[in-house]
């Protein structure tokens, strides 16, 4: 069976397909990695399921996706917009401007995940009212609680982003934007946490963190030392500490985690 | 061209061994049953059988990527071996010029950047390339901003190069795994660039807030300075 020459075919009557499959490639990344004789005799079962997402629902999923990032993304603009809004609570002059430039990237996603929902015709969610005070009152009139907030901010979205890259591997262009969001989200960690004299990076479970304990859902499993097949990384090469160990990988949070600490402000 | 094909498969299989099986089973209860860890291993081979014409001679003397997911990820280990190469250079001659909380920074990125690869070369078996031999003739290790801005090249560039090849990867566990080191090298791009001026760490974010994403061959031509080793990329998924 000729697979190319079935879809050239298609592309006959609908000179789409491509985009529909998003590439020649991703059409088998949803064939499994069976042996090669069971795969080949599967193409015919697993041909339907690449049409069924070319042509069908595929993008369900991603929408729910986006849908559950947009949501984080509200929270973090709203929250800086009212930090910024905040008579007297950020006041110098570079912590100023590095807040300013984080919300307007955290507006900047806002638009272009509304936008990228839209296109996938889904319903991009409203904005959530959410309640920064509900368990850190003095959220808006102190610096330090503002700041702490902000980290467990970034650092949640950088690890809920990578939790759900995998979701949307069926779709080259909005995987490769939602990275390239992730980076920027680590970004702004790595800056914040250094204004409250962090290292840029995680190290074990929050450890070197700073944060009071309700905010330690924000670091579960940070410490994790098992990646891949290789059981304790930190018994490679010549050896490395806990900390370079643990720093070197950020780990992804689930939908269920991220929604926990969601809720801590809702 | 038979050579070659045939050291991609032997590459595909062994790293399979290595460390797809192990993801796919966690994938496979993570999605209970839906198709999303697949690896197209197979087919990246399969299809070459038919589609001999998509393969581009190499020069034999070149170091070959490989294709596939074994590609992506030997791509990652030759961008993780330069970055190690280099922080090890900048530990072993250049704290001095580095003040004490800077020297820490320079250890840390030394450590990470150095289990990435390590993590990389074993994660690769018997599939990894060979150790690249790098050139840093052009660095002054006795200048800081010599240093910090060619550590600043690195970092985004690694940044770009994870954010490229993301869709390159068949694999959701290795998707998920350069995901995992992505953000780190993020956080370095970050911490590098407010050491040379506070402030700029997402600069260099576009006007829709997002970093950029860059193919192989662009981020290859971009740390060829770099590297003597020639590597061929021309077997990756494109």
């Amino acid at each position: 069976m000729n697979i190319f020459s079935i879809i050239e075919d298609i592309e006959k009557v609908d000179p789409e397909v491509y985009n529909r499959l998003d590439s020649r490639r991703s059409a088998f990344k949803n064939l499994g990695s069976l042996s090669k004789k069971a795969a080949l005799a599967a193409i015919p079962l697993a041909l339907g399921s690449v049409f069924q997402k070319a042509y069908g629902q595929s993008s369900g999923t991603v929408v729910e996706v986006l849908n559950f990032a947009l949501k984080l993304e509200y929270l973090e603009r709203n929250f800086y917009t009212q930090a910024l809004a905040a008579n007297g609570l950020i006041t110098d002059g570079a912590a100023r401007t590095a807040i300013q430039k984080i919300q307007e990237h955290e507006a900047e996603h806002v638009t272009l995940l509304r936008t990228t929902i839209q296109s996938l015709n889904g319903t991009p969610i409203s904005e959530p009212t959410f309640n920064f005070g509900k368990n850190f009152p003095n959220w808006n009139t102190d610096y330090q609680t503002f700041l702490t907030l902000a980290q467990a901010f970034e650092d949640t979205g950088v690890r809920a982003y990578k939790g759900q890259a995998a979701n949307l591997i069926s779709n080259d262009t909005v995987l490769t934007a939602a990275l390239q969001i992730h980076s920027v989200e680590a970004r702004h960690a790595a800056h914040i946490r250094r204004m409250r004299n962090n290292a840029g990076w995680i190290v074990g479970d929050g450890d070197n963190s700073n944060v009071p304990a309700g905010a330690q859902p924000v670091y579960a499993g940070e410490g994790n030392v098992a990646q891949g097949t290789i059981n304790d990384i930190k018994t490679l090469g010549s050896g490395y500490s806990a900390a370079i160990a643990t720093g070197a990988f950020d780990e992804p949070l689930t939908k269920e985690q991220v929604a926990a600490i969601v809720s801590l402000f809702e | 061209m038979e050579k070659l094909q045939d050291k991609s498969a032997e590459k595909d299989t062994s790293l399979k061994s290595s460390l797809a099986v192990p993801i796919q089973r966690r994938m496979f209860m993570r999605y209970a049953g839906a198709t999303a860890a697949a690896t197209t291993l197979l087919f990246a081979t399969a299809s070459c059988d038919d589609d001999d014409d998509d393969m581009l001679p190499t020069d034999p003397a070149a170091v070959d990527l490989g294709s596939g997911d074994t590609g992506i990820l030997n791509y990652a280990y030759a961008l993780e071996q330069l970055e190690a190469a280099f922080y090890t250079e900048v530990v072993a001659k250049s704290l001095g010029v580095f003040n004490q909380s800077e020297q820490q920074i320079m250890q840390d990125l030394k450590g990470h950047e150095s289990i990435h690869r390590d993590f990389l070369k074993a994660a690769l078996g018997s599939a990894a390339i060979p150790n690249l031999e790098v050139d840093f003739s052009s660095i002054n290790f006795n200048d800081k901003n010599s240093i910090l801005t060619t550590a600043r090249t690195f970092e985004d560039l690694g940044v770009a190069a994870y954010n490229g090849a993301g869709r390159l990867l068949e694999n959701a566990g290795f998707l998920t795994l350069a995901g995992k080191i992505v953000s780190v090298e993020a956080r370095h791009a970050a911490v590098i660039r407010d050491l040379i001026s506070n402030g700029t760490f997402s600069d260099s974010a576009n006007d829709q807030g997002l970093d950029p994403a860059m193919m192989p061959a662009d981020v290859l031509a971009a740390a060829s300075a770099f590297i003597v080793t020639e590597i061929s990329a021309n077997n990756l998924p494109k």
